[in-house]
């Protein structure tokens, strides 16, 4: 019975899947701009004859733009993701779709999948490893990501389950992660995805001042904010600036004999290096962001693969990211209502999108956002982002090289952090420094239709992207 | 005295925060500022004011100027065309 599973194509899996037009296809994005499955799957189905698709994916990257063919001949109808790199997403900025893609967060996805919302007809699940029966993995194979939390919500919650390896390995998987009880369909090909785009060889931490200045004043902050100490939860992102911040914490959690309990989010070296230092128990892992962390999850059964509804949504019984203490993020722009945008730049174009801001903006304690008071002379404090991605209600402080400012809701940080002798500012001054420097920028208007509908995590639109003219 | 661009000449790189100008004499004795950056929509007039405006200070006539802006601070684009002149400009002859 088991042989049934492995079939000889893509094409005769989509065949044995009922695919068929107007209805719904999901990826997931753990190969990152290494990705060859999505591509791949979505030729195999143009070339099928198959129509008006919707696309639900984790993220698109630059390796995806050629998505662009499959949206004029009518293949993709509708987009779901919560990232869109500016390949694609400029090209969605100039009016490329008919119907708006609508940006989710990386809990709002499951959530919204397994409430039925945006049910899913076949999942493709790109794995580095596989077995004959579908149990899969990340942590193996020429192709090896690391976790595969984006994954489950689409294995548990599709119609049919296409897996899609380029490394076979004998029944039963040694350490799967996705379980065979979800899987229809298992394809072999030659490549899933290009290793040197998956995940990069070395993150590094960045060796700009200005950066290694915001990292040193985070830290302070991290550290007088009250909540360093042990049982400390902690999140941070791939930035350059991010890294050093961790770096910088590890340092002061040695230094002081602080054991923390479990770092969470996208994982880098820099969280592996704490975890093996002691600096926590635990690394709560939806996604790898290099080779570092690929070979932790594989050997150090205290570096955990966490799904997508458990690091983040709304509508599992609890998540990850609400037991968090402190999430670092960044913001192409922050507003003097502390809303942060990262889904587009300054001339309003698509660039990026949520991932996991919101729901660790929204889970974590001290929420805090590290940006330049400028980039490239564009000021990254407006007095209104041109795109809401996270709601400044769940920002707690932005720290610039210059100074931080406190979002005046939180009393107790800002006499804490003035009380430890940190630069604190109102946001609006902030923004005045920058323009004094800058000069003052003239204001982007839009002036098309909607090409991009902002979902909060809780289902909510929070805002609406329009096209360039 | 009014002074002219005599020879091609540049200053400045295409880093971020940076500009990239380059200076060329005009066949038609006049001037001609292009301008190309990555905050037009945001600083596009002020930039052109800045080099206009020392175009103005050195004295020049005539040149073709052309400003390829990755982000520069109004100080930097002054310093970068100044740079780009002194090193073309010549007297009428």
């Amino acid at each position: 019975m088991m042989g049934k599973k492995l079939v000889k194509s893509i094409r005769e899996a989509i065949i044995l899947s009922g695919l068929k037009d107007g209805m719904s296809v999901s990826f997931h994005h753990h190969l990152r701009n290494g990705d060859y499955t999505l591509n791949m799957v979505m030729d195999e189905i143009a070339d099928m004859g198959i129509k008006n698709l919707t696309l639900n994916a984790s993220s698109l990257f630059d390796t995806h733009a050629s998505l662009e063919k499959h949206i004029r001949s009518g293949v993709i109808r509708k987009i779901n993701t919560n990232y869109m790199s500016a390949g694609l997403g400029h090209r969605i900025s100039e009016g490329l779709m008919e119907e708006p893609v609508d940006f989710r967060t990386h809990g709002g996805r499951p959530r919204d999948i397994s409430l039925g919302i945006t049910p899913i007809d076949v999942a493709f699940i790109a794995a580095p490893a596989a077995d004959c029966a579908g149990n899969c993995s990340g942590k193996y194979g020429p192709s090896a990501c690391g976790s595969l939390g984006y994954a489950f919500p689409d294995a548990m919650y599709a119609q049919k389950v296409i897996v899609i390896t380029d490394c076979l390995m004998p029944y039963p998987l040694k350490g799967w992660s996705i379980p065979e009880i979800y899987v229809d369909y298992v394809v072999t090909v030659d490549a899933i995805g290009n290793p040197q785009g998956i995940v990069s060889g070395t993150t590094r931490i960045t060796r700009d001042p200005v950066g290694l200045l915001m990292a040193e004043t985070a830290v302070k902050v991290i550290q007088h904010s009250g909540l360093l100490k042990d049982g400390f939860s902690f999140q941070t992102g791939a930035g350059g600036a991010s890294l050093a911040a961790a770096r910088f914490l590890m340092d002061l959690m040695l230094k002081d004999n602080i054991k923390g309990s479990f770092a969470s989010g996208g994982i880098t070296g820099y969280l592996v290096d704490m975890l093996e230092k002691g600096c926590f128990e635990s690394l709560m892992d939806v996604q790898c962001f290099d080779l570092k962390a690929v070979e932790s999850i594989r050997k150090n059964p205290a570096h955990q693969e966490i799904s997508a509804m458990q690091y983040a949504s709304p509508a599992a019984k609890s998540a990850v990211v609400d037991q968090l203490d402190v999430v670092i993020l960044g913001a192409t722009e922050v507003d003097t209502e502390f809303n942060v945008n990262v889904h587009t730049d300054s001339n309003g174009r698509i660039m990026g999108g949520s991932g996991g801001h919101s729901d660790t903006a929204a889970g974590a304690k001290l929420s805090m956002i590290i940006a330049p008071l400028f980039r490239a002379r564009l000021p990254i404090v407006t007095d209104r982002v041109s795109c809401i991605s996270t709601p400044g209600r769940d920002i707690d402080v932005l720290v610039t090289q210059r100074g931080v400012a406190v979002n005046p809701k939180n009393e107790e940080l800002i006499l804490r952090l003035k009380d430890a002798g940190l630069p604190v500012m109102d946001i609006r001054e902030l923004k005045q420094i920058a323009e004094n420097i800058t000069g003052i920028p003239n204001k982007h208007v839009h002036s098309g239709r909607p090409v991009a509908n902002v979902i909060y995590r809780d289902g909510t639109q929070i805002d609406t992207i329009y096209s360039m003219i | 005295m009014e002074k002219v661009i005599i020879h091609y000449a540049t200053a400045g790189t295409l880093e971020s925060s940076d500009a990239f100008v380059t200076v060329e004499p005009h066949d038609d004795n006049g001037l001609e500022i292009a301008i190309d950056s990555v905050v037009q929509n945001q600083f596009g007039e002020q930039i052109y004011k800045a080099v206009q405006e020392v175009l103005d200070e050195q004295g020049i006539v005539s040149a073709r100027v052309s400003v390829v802006d990755r982000g520069a601070l109004d100080c930097v684009i002054r310093a970068r065309v100044e740079t780009a002149v002194l090193r073309g400009k010549g007297d009428m002859e």
